[in-house]
């Protein structure tokens, strides 16, 4: 199953080449990894999307916390959370196109933001899912280049990950 | 005061209660050394080779449960120590390596003798650090000896550049560090360990497993003390051997893959498994498919990431080994509940039989040396009271399976990375923590020929370690397993070109000895015992042929082991 683990830990040099090592070197699969200060400068927080079984959820997270950069963690899927991603899209596109492209984004609620005679580039924010669908929608031939931010994600309700 | 950051490193460990640094000299550390050569409370020992500062270290730590200490310089002086590093972190051992590196200004340069140790240690330690301002370098050598020490111990790793160890600062030693990403626990939870001595005291067939955490938590007494109470059969680890005696009756030897037909089939049987301070590594689980099948297991362990990492367990309690069983005493002494006698003694009545198997035995009226028959002279000789080191290999195991342990600390070997050359640098370490006990190293000539550059420094140091070289002149233990596995095919098993080991001891200005007729084993061990303050490097010619039995082959489970 896949798992949106979210960590603080200190905001160190060496710090994420520390949980990158753990998963290359104990064979458990990243999908996507965020990484940037927090509010307070000495705290980075980290959003780390993987799959696995139970057991290695279990492990990951155990490992995870016995690195001693880590303060605290959450594994958001275990509880109501929300998740999203950023993605930046740009497209090949002149005539007829343009406006069904700008009606395409508009049903996604993307953005075009940047514009040139033959392209746009159009912004997007959601779940992995919503942003797959957008790509797919596309379709490939019009797509020049696609970055996306992977997951962040944040618990709902009252439940935070704070020191 | 204002202090370099050489004299800093130098104050730090003496404050920190050092006695002993191992170490080499090189570019990046000449300041340290000369900080060092200043004064005469932290005592250096030269090595010969970084990867024997490591293991001396190691072999210190171990008999003494204080952290090693060891100062290399940069590049090869680092990369040399890695293995040293990788043998401690596998088996848990307390230990604070101190590398020089290039100067700040130069790191990312390609300078000089310049590697990136935090790099290339981080995934055999377990936290290392880079001081690149000599303001932090006392505050993060107590976070190296605190994290080295605390919870599952482990090795630290501390680079200092070069002009961190010549910039000054203000030198202040912490008592006492806490850092908040770092909480190790030393209770384990009331509510599982109630739980947990419930399940233990409604067992019919229980089983103690015990492993290095016994040895590391100082928690032998506490364990001796648990098991007698339950009357209950007890087996160790190769990492926990000494934390229960070996010479008492509800002792049934080692486990795993060469451990005892009766502990194994224990293991095997029984229904209540209290594994202690033990991972569930390979080599003592078997096949995992087939391991304890009827079986609840409770797990007590420091490492909350050791619990349900192999093998799922009924109830995990994470704690230090020693406050969790002294819990667990209190508890069985304040109930009602007593183990049920009659069930007891039935187990024991078919442990007696499985006993009867005499897994151990051999050929004693060998015409050629057997190396079994070796080990149990040496143990007769020191009456079960010397430190026993080992490199890796079939005298490994005898070593493990014939010398009996009755105290932690005494059996010192490399058991989770399985280093060759690990014996005798090993052994300058427990001879330098315990400088009037004998302290034999027990070795084969592929092992022993991989740190034997270290015989030099015990001659500098007067080390009057006893090699025991059981010479069958094979790398035995590849060669069983060519034997059993690959027809016989005895691929790059044997050792060609042997030295004249009594004349290579000689050339180190130590006695050599050849051992060559069973008739002359005992006289030659007392004659070497006797000899107090000389290292005796005794090369017993031993049987070519001979296996380590039992047995388990991969994918086997614990009760289908291969037996003499
Ligand atoms: C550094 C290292 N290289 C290779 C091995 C693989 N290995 C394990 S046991 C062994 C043979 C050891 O031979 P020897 O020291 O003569 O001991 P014996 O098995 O004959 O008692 C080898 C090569 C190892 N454990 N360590």
């Amino acid at each position: 199953m896949r798992h949106i683990i979210s960590i603080l830990m200190e905001n160190e040099a060496g710090a994420l080449s520390r949980v990158a090592g753990l998963f290359s070197a104990r064979g458990y699969n990243i999908q996507s990894l965020t990484v940037a200060p927090t509010e307070d400068p000495s705290l980075s927080r980290m959003t780390l999307v993987t799959a696995g079984s139970e057991e290695v959820i279990e492990q990951i997270t155990k490992q995870l916390n016995k690195l001693v950069d880590v303060v605290k963690l959450v594994d958001l899927t275990e509880g109501p959370h929300i998740e999203r991603e950023m993605l930046l899209v740009k497209v090949q596109t002149d005539g007829e196109a343009r406006t069904e492209l700008k009606r395409l984004a508009d049903i996604f609620r993307g953005r075009i933001i940047d514009v040139t005679t033959t392209t746009y580039v159009i912004e997007l924010t959601g779940t992995g899912d919503k942003l797959d669908a957008f790509i797919e929608a596309l379709g490939g031939n019009m797509i020049l280049e696609v970055v996306r931010s992977g997951v962040s994600g944040i618990a709902r309700g009252e439940k935070s990950l704070h020191l | 005061m204002e202090l370099t950051g050489a004299d800093i490193v130098v104050r730090c460990l003496k404050d920190e209660g050092v006695e002993y640094l191992f170490g080499y000299p090189g570019g990046a550390v000449l300041h340290i050394y000369d900080a060092l050569y200043k004064q005469e409370d932290v005592k250096h020992i030269l090595v010969r080779h970084e990867q024997g500062a490591t293991h001396a270290a190691d072999g210190y730590a171990r008999a003494t449960g204080r952290p090693g200490v060891v100062l290399v310089t940069s590049g090869p002086g680092a990369t040399n120590a890695v293995t040293g590093i990788a043998t401690a972190y596998m088996d848990s051992i307390p230990m604070v390596i101190l590398t020089g590196q290039v100067p700040t200004a130069l790191i990312g340069n390609d300078a000089f003798q310049e590697v990136d140790n935090v790099g290339i240690t981080r995934p055999c330690v377990k936290h290392n650090f880079l001081v690149k301002d000599v303001k932090d370098l006392a505050e993060t050598i107590k976070k190296a000896f605190y994290i080295a020490t605390s919870g599952r111990p482990g090795p630290v790793l501390v680079d200092i550049p070069k002009d961190v160890t010549a910039n000054k600062a203000e030198y202040h030693y912490p008592e006492t560090v806490s850092i908040r990403s770092y909480n190790p626990v030393n209770k384990g939870h009331p509510g599982q360990i109630k739980k947990a001595v419930d399940l233990m005291l409604s067992a019919q067939r229980p089983m103690l497993y015990t492993g290095g955490g016994v040895v590391l938590g100082n928690a032998a007494d506490a364990l001796t003390e648990m098991t007698r109470l339950l009357g209950y059969p007890i087996t160790n680890t190769l990492m926990g051997l000494g934390g229960y005696p070996a010479t008492d009756k509800q002792f049934l030897g080692m486990l795993g893959m060469h451990g005892t037909y009766e502990a194994n089939m224990a293991m095997h049987h029984c229904d209540v498994l209290i594994a202690i301070g033990a991972r569930f590594d390979d080599r003592v689980t078997g096949n995992i498919a087939k391991f304890c099948p009827t079986a609840e297991i409770i797990h007590v362990d420091i490492d909350p990431a050791s619990i349900s990492k192999n093998v799922k367990v009924d109830v995990p309690i994470v704690g230090a080994v020693g406050s969790v069983l002294a819990d667990m005493i209190r508890l069985i002494k304040a109930g009602e509940r007593k183990p049920d006698q009659d069930a007891l003694a039935a187990w024991w009545r078919q442990i007696q039989e499985w006993r009867g198997m005499d897994c151990l035995k051999f050929d004693r009226a060998s015409e050629i040396i057997k190396p079994q028959y070796v080990l149990e002279k040496l143990y007769e000789v020191t009456r079960g009271e010397a430190f026993v080191t080992s490199d890796v290999g079939q005298h490994q195991m005898w070593a493990a399976q014939y010398y009996k342990f009755d105290k932690p600390r005494r059996w010192i070997n490399s058991g989770g990375l399985g280093t060759m050359g690990f014996g005798l640098p090993a052994a300058m370490g427990v001879q330098f923590a315990h400088p009037d006990a004998t302290v034999a190293c027990v070795t084969g000539e592929g092992s022993i020929q991989m740190c034997i550059q270290e015989l030099s420094t015990c001659l500098q140091y007067q080390l009057p370690i006893k090699v025991i070289n059981l010479n069958n002149r094979y790398l035995g233990m590849v060669r069983q397993w060519q034997e059993f596995f690959y027809q016989g095919r005895y691929a790059m098993s044997y050792m060609d070109s042997l030295p004249d080991f009594v004349k290579l001891a000689e050339a180190y200005g130590h006695v050599g000895m050849l051992i060559n007729k069973p008739a002359d084993v005992e006289g030659a061990l007392k004659e070497a015992m006797a000899l107090k303050d000389r290292l005796v490097f005794m090369d017993f010619i031993t049987d070519q042929n001979e296996n380590v039995y039992p047995m388990i082959p991969h994918g086997a489970g614990l009760n289908e082991m291969i037996l003499v």
